[in-house]
């Protein structure tokens, strides 16, 4: 069984032609994940025993002649910010070493229902703060395309797993471009969802009204059918949309002729480099495809970072405030006071980048400032969404990069936490504005690194996402 | 400097962070660099701007609400199985008050 090489409807098929069975795949999509883990430390640990009970409850469908579902018998990694019950949740921090939560994260319940099977839990920057994986407690992962490279983040680990093949599919968590980017340093799809179409009951908070859960695979039609199987309402996640979710795999026809789309001139501008010549080629393979495509303007983009970073830390500081050493398994031994033990705990327990984020979003709400920073970020916000909508009054969907460079050097910049800012922005706006964005391949440089490119639509128009994401995938693989 | 060292160890007290020395000069300096950043939004008016707090759509004030019916909760034992210091059904902490 050549595990790399699956897809959902390969593993579909040869379920139902019995040439193996879910069980079987389960245990040798664990075997190959743990023998070419130590490439990559994409998977922090395993779930064999999860994986094996959810492959033969597949495997006795089949047998009774039922559907076993959408994602029957598929090897799926799941970010390790995402609950699992019974199995260990760490959040890529040394505070969750050995936390294992009680209950399970809806998007965790769904995929198993349509029969997925969770293989184990990929690493990530720590409480998905970061853009390349090294903030994790637990070491950093290793770009399967490039091994002295950072897979990007915070989903490194994920989209990892992904690009190395040991899962078909995965999911991430993205709060200001953590699904896209490592997608696009590691050459997989990765898709951010319209904010509250997936719920994000049992997905560790970090900054709530900006988090999304969405899926990672090798191919659009794997992310269509994963994100189906997972969106909808959910009464546990009241920002849980009630919008009805089409049959997106049914929907890719691969004719986006007329499609109107726009490019930024905002992003482009400052692009003079072999990203910004792959996008530039990869527009000219939609035109080819009868879109029309026009440049747009998205004129608040230059206040997007720090619009961001004071809404995702504000947000941080007051969602890490629970781990306080009183429920959540890790407790600083030498303290005699509670309050000593607070801070004990939280200091020894927190690496440096949440610390950092933790120390600017309590300074940015703290007394005296909060209408100069909070208020004043959200007014901004306000603006970069507006932005988008008047942009979809034109175009039916837009067209940016998703990183202004491919994956970077492990090391290389991690004693820049601004320099590592910046580079988050083509990724924030996305998520500030709650619109559905991806990435998807479009090529790779002289160098041999993957470049993705971003699309962006409309509020619940993953539709028109996937069709051209899917219609470029085909023609780019010709 | 937007941001002296008494600031950064006073915040660090808001947040109930301890911080060594070395982290202290630390984040004077990072947090310094990025508030110098931040300090752009300065430059654009939004006196006329609802601020955003949450990605909204039309729907009915009521559409988010549940049934207000009881339902089965998490139980003591859920809840009390990753405290580090569990005891008689409740969380432990060091003592708050002196005698």
């Amino acid at each position: 069984m050549d595990i790399p090489s699956l897809t959902v409807a390969r593993v579909r098929e040869g379920l139902l032609a019995r040439r193996f069975s879910a069980a079987e795949l389960a245990a040798e999509a664990l075997r190959y994940a743990q023998a070419e883990n130590p490439k990559t430390n994409a998977y922090l640990h395993f779930s064999p025993e999860r994986a094996l009970a959810a492959a033969k409850r597949v495997d006795e469908q089949i047998a009774r002649g039922q559907d076993p579902g959408p994602l029957a018998g598929v090897p799926v990694a799941v970010k390790d910010v995402i609950l699992t019950k019974g199995v260990r949740t760490t959040c890529g921090s040394k505070l969750l070493a050995h936390y294992v939560p009680p209950y399970d994260a809806t998007a965790v319940v769904r995929l198993e229902q349509a029969g997925g099977v969770i293989i184990g839990k990929t690493n990530c920057d720590e409480f998905a703060m970061g853009s390349s994986t090294e903030n994790s407690a637990f070491g950093p992962v290793r770009n399967p395309v490039a091994p002295d490279r950072v897979p990007g983040g915070s989903s490194g680990g994920s989209a990892a797993a992904v690009a190395q093949g040991t899962a078909v599919v995965a999911l991430g968590s993205d709060t200001g471009g953590s699904i896209r980017q490592p997608a696009s340093f590691c050459g997989v799809v990765g898709v951010t969802p319209t904010y509250g179409r997936v719920s994000r009951y049992g997905l560790t908070a970090f900054a709530s009204s900006l988090d999304h859960i969405g899926p990672f695979s090798r191919s659009v039609k794997d992310s269509a059918t994963l994100l189906g199987v997972i969106a909808g309402r959910d009464p546990r996640d009241s920002t849980s949309a009630d919008a009805p979710v089409p049959d997106y795999t049914a929907l890719l026809d691969g004719n986006v002729k007329g499609l109107k789309l726009g490019l930024p001139r905002e992003y482009l501008k400052e692009l003079m480099s072999e990203t910004g010549d792959l996008i530039s080629r990869g527009v000219d393979t939609l035109r080819s495809l009868g879109c029309q495509v026009r440049e747009i303007s998205l004129p608040s983009t230059d206040y997007a970072i720090a619009c961001y970073y004071i809404i995702c830390t504000a947000e941080a500081s007051s969602n890490l405030a629970r781990y306080d050493g009183v429920r959540y398994t890790f407790r600083s031994e030498m303290s005699d006071t509670l309050s000593d033990m607070y801070r004990n705990t939280r200091g020894e327990g927190f690496g440096a980048e949440c610390k950092r984020r933790i120390m600017l979003g309590t300074y940015v709400l703290s007394a005296g400032y909060y209408d100069a920073y909070y208020l004043k970020a959200q007014r901004v916000r306000a603006l970069i969404a507006r932005d988008f909508a008047n942009a979809f009054q034109e175009v039916d969907a837009i067209v940016a990069p998703v990183s202004p460079f491919p994956a970077f050097k492990l090391g290389e910049k991690v004693d820049d936490p601004l320099a590592m800012y910046l580079s988050d922005i083509y990724t924030i706006t996305g998520d500030l504005a709650g619109i559905p964005c991806m990435s998807v391949p479009c090529g790779t440089t002289a160098g041999g690194l993957p470049v993705g490119m971003q699309i962006l639509t409309r509020h619940f128009d993953e539709t028109t996402m996937f069709r051209l994401a899917d219609a470029f995938e085909q023609a780019q693989r010709g | 400097m937007k941001i002296t060292e008494q600031e950064v160890r006073y915040v660090a007290g808001l947040a109930n962070l301890k911080l060594t020395d070395a982290e202290v000069a630390r984040f004077q300096a990072d947090l310094d660099g990025i508030l110098e950043h931040i300090g752009k939004l300065n430059e654009i008016d939004t006196s006329n701007v609802e601020p955003m707090a949450q990605v909204l759509y039309d729907a009915e004030d009521t559409a988010t609400l549940r049934a207000d019916a009881p339902a089965p909760t998490l139980g003591g034992q859920a809840a009390l199985a990753n405290a580090p210091q569990p005891g008689a059904g409740y969380f432990k902490v060091p003592k708050v008050i002196e005698r």
